[in-house]
């Protein structure tokens, strides 16, 4: 399945976005998800199915300053 | 004299900034009587205060609990070596730095760690916080402040080579906690471990900086709503939109400030910084007395903000209202007890 990830486009093997966020090695408290321009809260990250073609932004959160 | 030359301010001064006509006479006026706190002054802190100084914005209130060292001077852009050679407190050298550019404004350095018992006191009577901290504890407490005030904040973080940035304007827009409901848990990465290019970090305070002028000058309509991240190094960015305050949100939905409620965290490691900071209790130090109290366990010297004592292979920073920094150790019991042994228990 191929998505668009922060602009560029990827293809991945994970069907929902729990596995995802796995499959890119991120871990799921330190990382916001937008899939087509809505917010994925993190407790619906294990029922949200991707599809070919989704829009995918990921922001990390970082600490230092 | 300062009366007689205020009509000069605007003309030259900030002249190149009233020309920038979506700020003009009007916004720059508004600066004048501007208020902003910015919560630490390491890199992000430094080019945030320096900017906004420079700008013009009237008080700028500076919280910083650290001092300086020789692996800031890389990134932190306030600082120089002298303010490394004296371990001076950051809030005092920002103070000292930004009154030899702009005098006309008021800056107030607050040598102190934000904690739930102080936040309303250090971030009171402000008209916009800006986070320029290295630790999650602090940005969820000042979330949790700045929701309950309804006072408007900006995140801003960074490490490596990637930056992350936010507005919060409470009732209108998600806050920190909508979009990450926790302190991540375990280890993460910070700049001590991961290390920080200058250039991200000090990206990221130019866009705090700006939206933090875009507020202050009434320019709501022109302030970011997203949660924007960048890495300089390979090029990949990113953008959320943030919407509004989430219903479930814990802090502005149920308006369940449990990091105000949190204890006053008497110690807590400095991560990645091979250091404990102690905070028993708020009471004055008379360095001269503690000097000659430590001098024959160690090495001890101090000026007006700090005492430093070095006793292999710790070093102990202490401050005037009794807080420590102890340098050589990340466990907190080995800390505690070193304090207790030599400050007072």
């Amino acid at each position: 399945m191929k998505l668009r990830l922060n602009g560029d486009v990827r293809s991945v093997a994970a069907a929902t976005l729990a596995a995802l966020v796995e499959e890119l090695g991120m871990k799921a408290d330190r990382v916001a998800v937008e899939l087509n321009r809505e917010i994925v809260p993190r407790a619906r990250w294990e029922a949200t199915a991707l599809r070919d073609g989704d829009e995918l932004e990921i922001v990390h959160f970082v600490g230092g300053g | 004299m300062a009366d007689a030359v205020h009509p000069m301010k605007l003309r030259e001064r900030y002249s190149r900034q009233v020309l920038f006509a979506p700020i003009g006479e009007a916004g720059q006026t508004k600066l004048t009587t501007a208020r902003a706190a910015v919560v630490g002054c390491g890199a992000t802190g430094s080019a945030l205060a320096s900017l906004l100084a420079r700008a013009g914005v009237g008080t700028l209130r500076i919280i910083d609990r650290d001092y300086v060292e020789p692996s800031n001077l890389q990134r932190q852009v306030l600082f120089d070596e002298q303010d490394a050679a004296e371990s001076l407190p950051k809030a005092i050298a920002a103070a000292r730095k930004i009154a030899a550019f702009n005098s006309e404004i008021v800056v107030e350095p607050h040598v102190a760690d934000l904690t739930p018992a102080n936040v309303a006191q250090l971030l009171g009577e402000t008209d916009l916080v800006l986070d320029a901290t290295d630790n999650f504890e602090t940005r969820y407490l000042i979330n949790d402040h700045c929701i309950e005030q309804s006072r408007p904040w900006i995140y801003a973080a960074a490490v490596g080579s990637y930056g992350v940035t936010m507005n919060i304007l409470p009732g209108e827009t998600a806050c920190l906690a909508c979009i990450f409901p926790a302190p991540p848990r375990g280890v993460v990465e910070t700049c001590d471990t991961a290390g920080i290019l200058n250039s991200a970090v000090n990206l990221v305070a130019s866009i705090e900086a700006t939206e933090a002028l875009k507020f202050l000058v009434g320019a709501r309509d022109k302030l970011r709503r997203t949660l924007l991240s960048f890495d300089v190094w390979t090029n990949e960015h990113s953008e959320i939109s943030l919407g509004r305050p989430r219903a479930d949100c814990q802090t502005c939905g149920a308006r369940d400030f449990v990091h105000l409620a949190g204890d006053a965290r008497p110690q807590i490691t400095l991560c990645g910084r091979d250091s404990v900071q102690i905070h028993e209790r708020s009471r004055p130090v008379d360095f001269a007395a503690m000097k000659v109290r430590l001098a024959p366990h160690g090495e001890v010297r101090h000026n007006d903000f700090v005492l430093k004592f070095l006793r292999a292979p710790y070093e102990l920073t202490l401050f005037a209202d009794g807080r420590a920094i102890i340098k050589g150790t990340t466990d907190t019991a080995v800390a505690r007890s070193l304090y207790a042994r030599f400050i007072g228990s």
